[in-house]
């Protein structure tokens, strides 16, 4: 755990006496400190590019009076910068007459252990790894012309001062491996890119030659996609596989379900609570308590402990995700789904890992159940408009289905949907719920957090898949 | 306020001396400084203030063909120490790779021209928050506006690039950014969309009213779209959507691209990709323009390149490490273009609109459906059927989708650009893409 005040000329109590200060007549607000470590090492074109080190310190002071937030950050901790930083806070916030909420639940659950995955492994084991990755794909196919595998390697620690000097921290590891392979055979080129990761060393995911499964399915990816055909233009059933393809759940429902959208009321799924929004047998959840995923908190990042959600139960609206302002607004209590990237962003609330629950029917039942449709198996990301509701993903593995039978395998396309309406058109669940990889990054107003994703397979019985064959 | 150039430099050299102790053969520091004060409003009222004051360095060791680099946030000069006495010993751990070095001596830039990037004036938070009632009250207008959210942000920065060959140079830039994002409803439908406006000088900026009625505007015109059925179809591309167009385009034509084989512009170099009408300018001496430099984020100076001549591509962007590779010079474009864009085409936005008895205009796309490696295009799309020139009814919930080889011939352009972000494009069309629908 870092000691943020070691080398500063603020101490510990004169910042819980400025906090405390700051925010005496505010609704809510603290102090964040961060120290991140991170690495990325990078192999490309048969070569070590880049090997590069980062590390990041800095604090966000936030105040918080009714509905409007103040915020300040800088990467000096020092008397000065506070102050400084507290002037701002109280020039915004000025003549209030709030109650600061000293209420924050408590838990003693760890979701991850305290470790640094950079130095848990040398930087020459490293480099060792990416080089027989290289020679090992290289090896097993003489159309690839390009391998790029590298990793990410990062230690969090944060701490969180409230009002009064009540301290919570958290210390977050993280890791990503990723390979992605380029084929190229009679002129054709196409790339297939598969990664893992979570919140565990590296070894947990690379030991007993585990890599060569990562780089085993990026090529594979790639081999299909030089086979594939265009893909189909028009609305079709489309049957998704189970894990990744659960980004169409993120997409269409999960960022509609976040707190803030819900109280200014511009998602579409404002005034939907307790309606139903989803076939019977749906059930989605956020989970942050599933032991060392990507999407995992101990603590959010207001220090709420993190929960399971469930978001849609049996098809019926029950739970957006809150983080504290909005909570409060909304008059109920935080999901512990306050996020922000890093000390430079206000927190806002997010998903962790957001799952759809397995049903009881078999993937085979869906494809036999299809005359003209796809089968959509991985995904490279989406995106989706919440005030509208239509959202897209892009399909990086998909093959036609005709008459019940999976054929050849189709180019990439997006698909278009409408979020509070593509549930209802669910018309089957699997019983094959997966979690993804572990390789997820959400995006919302320009913040980053990483995130997991799972469900089983299931049938759509109509979408739009956005191909060039009319 | 943003710290001064003394106080870079200094943290620069001192990172060039030390590294060069440690036992580096070569070096390369960048430190920069940027201070951001932003006020945000929503529904006429005041949501939420945010100051930011943010340091970084970046630091690049040789020895030797060997490279690696460290950054950090946290300047004190013990952490620098540490780091790089790390960042020496990963150097030393790094494989050699023969085409790693600093930029050829006679590249760098030489003078650095005052381009007016930077504006002095302070724009205290109660004038942003004039600014923003102004404008909140012009987007709200409309009974149909159910939410408003805009914002107001000051930026200064200030930066310092220096490297063992004797380059140092840096130089401060400023910008003043509005936005106005706005929510309508009706009985069938929720539509958002947004106007913006970003400059370096604050009297460039544009007016609170114009911009707020503009976001409102362009967000119920979008109130009860329709879904129409799949087919081929003439595509327009707003001008917001069009510059997106030549960002792909700067990609596929990057040196990394090239030189890992992982682009379909590879080996295009004088030959014909766009019709005979289209110039491609990547300019960087433009007074106050979004994306003007003295020199890229290695230090060479960047001179105006004409990138697509009569429809031929004439080069790539190309920095040190891959110049090196593919035996070419840089050219300045490490970091990627300054500001590019289209030339004018010859119609006008009117005739264009009135080329075709019936199209899309495109205002919004979702997702990330570019691959560069194949040109295939497929992304999620709302707009407007246009007949006869006139726009018809709202359109969503389609997708368009092409090749970038076969979209990039079909190009036609109007005549109305202008230099409203780093990148941009005229109204742009394109004909024999394909709409899925219903």
């Amino acid at each position: 755990m870092s000691d943020f005040f070691e080398k500063s000329d603020l101490s510990r109590s004169e910042a819980e006496n400025i906090i405390s200060d700051t925010l005496q007549k505010c609704d809510d607000g603290e102090l964040y400190l961060e120290n991140s470590k991170s690495e990325s090492i990078l192999l490309d074109d048969n070569k070590i590019k880049n090997s590069s080190y980062n590390s990041d310190l800095g604090f966000g002071f936030r105040a918080i009076s009714d509905e409007v937030v103040a915020y300040s950050h800088s990467n000096e901790i020092s008397k000065n910068s506070l102050k400084q930083s507290s002037e701002n806070l109280k020039s915004t916030l000025k003549s209030i007459k709030g109650t600061y909420n000293h209420e924050i639940p408590k838990s003693n659950k760890k979701y991850y252990e305290n470790i640094n995955p950079i130095e848990q492994k040398s930087l020459n084991e490293k480099i060792k790894i990416l080089n027989e990755v290289n020679n090992y794909l290289r090896s097993k196919d003489d159309s690839i012309k390009q391998v790029t595998a590298n990793f990410l390697g990062e230690q969090k620690s944060v701490e969180i001062i409230r009002s009064g000097g009540e301290t919570l921290t958290d210390v977050r590891p993280l890791i990503r491996f990723n390979v992605s392979v380029m084929l190229e055979k009679n002129g054709r080129k196409e790339t297939g890119v598969y990664g893992v990761g979570g919140r565990q060393s590296y070894d947990s995911y690379l030991k007993d030659d585990k890599w060569k499964s990562v780089c085993d399915e990026a090529l594979r990816i790639a081999s299909v996609n030089l086979e594939s055909k265009p893909a189909p233009a028009g609305e079709m059933k489309v049957v998704l596989g189970p894990g990744w393809p659960a980004i169409l759940i993120h997409e269409a429902v999960g960022h509609g379900l976040e707190g803030d959208f819900n109280r200014k009321k511009t998602s579409a799924f404002h005034n939907l609570m307790g309606q139903k929004v989803a076939s019977e047998g749906v059930t989605i959840v956020d989970d942050g308590t599933i032991d060392n995923r990507r999407g995992s908190l101990t603590i959010d990042d207001e220090g709420t402990p993190t929960e399971k959600t469930v978001l849609i139960e049996n098809g019926i609206l029950k739970n957006f995700m809150q983080d504290r302002l909005n909570a409060r607004l909304m008059k109920t209590k935080s999901t512990g789904s306050g996020r922000r990237e890093n000390y430079r962003h206000i927190v806002l609330p997010r998903m962790r890992n957001t799952m759809m629950l397995s049903g009881n029917q078999t993937q085979d039942e869906m494809i036999k159940a299809v005359d003209k449709g796809i089968f959509a198996v991985s995904f490279g990301g989406g995106q989706v408009d919440i005030t509208s509701g239509k959202f897209v993903f892009n399909c990086t593995e998909a093959y036609e289905i005709v008459n019940g039978k999976i054929g050849s395998p189709i180019k990439g396309a997006t698909l278009i949907g409408d979020g509070p309406s593509i549930l209802k058109e669910v018309s089957m669940v699997g019983n094959d719920m997966m979690m993804d990889p572990g390789i997820g990054t959400c995006g919302k107003a320009g913040q980053g957090v990483p995130v997991g994703v799972a469900q089983p397979s299931i049938l759509i019985n109509k979408m739009t898949v956005g191909g060039t064959k009319l | 306020m943003v710290k001064d150039l003394e106080f870079l430099e200094k943290k620069a050299s001192y990172c060039l001396g030390l590294a060069k102790k440690l036992g580096a053969t070569e070096s390369c520091v960048i430190v920069n400084n940027s201070v951001s004060e932003t006020v945000n409003f929503r529904n006429k009222k005041l949501d939420e203030s945010n100051r930011s004051d943010d340091l970084g360095i970046n630091i690049t060791t040789y020895i030797g063909k060997k490279k690696s680099s460290i950054s950090s946030s946290n300047l004190l000069d013990d952490n620098l120490n540490i780091l790089i006495e790390k960042c020496i010993e990963t150097t030393k751990n790094t494989p050699e790779d023969e085409f790693n070095s600093l930029p050829d001596k006679d590249l760098l830039a030489k003078e650095v021209k005052d381009l007016n990037l930077y504006d002095d004036t302070h724009i205290e938070n109660d004038q942003k928050i004039d600014y923003l009632k102004k404008l909140e009250s012009a987007a709200s207008n409309d009974k149909k506006i159910i939410n408003t959210e805009s914002s107001f942000t000051q930026n200064k920065s200030n930066f310092i690039l220096a490297n063992t060959e004797g380059f140092c140079d840096g130089y401060k830039t400023s910008s003043f950014t509005a936005s106005s994002v706005t929510v309508a409803k009706d009985e069938k439908s929720m539509e958002r969309d947004y106007e913006y406006s970003s400059k370096c000088f604050l009297e460039d900026l544009d007016d609170a009213e114009e911009l707020g009625k503009q976001a409102a505007d362009q967000t119920i015109r979008k109130l009860s779209p329709k879904k129409i059925s799949s087919e081929k179809i003439a595509i327009i591309f707003d001008k917001r959507i069009a510059k997106g167009m030549l960002s792909t385009f700067a990609s596929a034509i990057s040196s990394s691209a090239i030189s890992r084989g992982t682009s379909f512009l590879k080996e295009k170099v004088n030959q014909k990709i766009f019709p005979d009408t289209i110039n491609v300018l990547d300019k960087p001496d433009i007074l106050k323009g979004l994306g003007s430099r003295n020199f890229d984020s290695e230090g060479v100076k960047t001179e105006t390149l004409k990138l697509v001549e009569k429809g031929i591509l004439k080069h790539y962007l190309i920095d040190t490490y891959n110049g090196k590779k593919l035996k070419l010079k840089s050219n300045g474009r490490c970091g990627g273009t300054s500001n590019l864009y289209f030339e004018n085409g010859n119609v006008s936005f009117k005739d264009l609109l009135n080329s075709k008895s019936k199209s899309l205009y495109i205002t919004e796309t979702i997702g990330h459906g570019s691959n560069i490696v194949t040109g295939d295009y497929s992304v999620g799309a709302t707009g407007f059927l246009v007949e006869n020139g006139e726009f018809k009814y709202p359109i969503n919930e389609i997708t368009i989708a092409g090749n970038f080889k076969d979209m990039f011939q079909n190009i036609t352009l109007a005549n109305d650009l202008e230099f409203k972000y780093a990148t941009n494009s005229p109204t742009m069309m394109i004909e024999g893409m394909v709409v899925a629908g219903k």
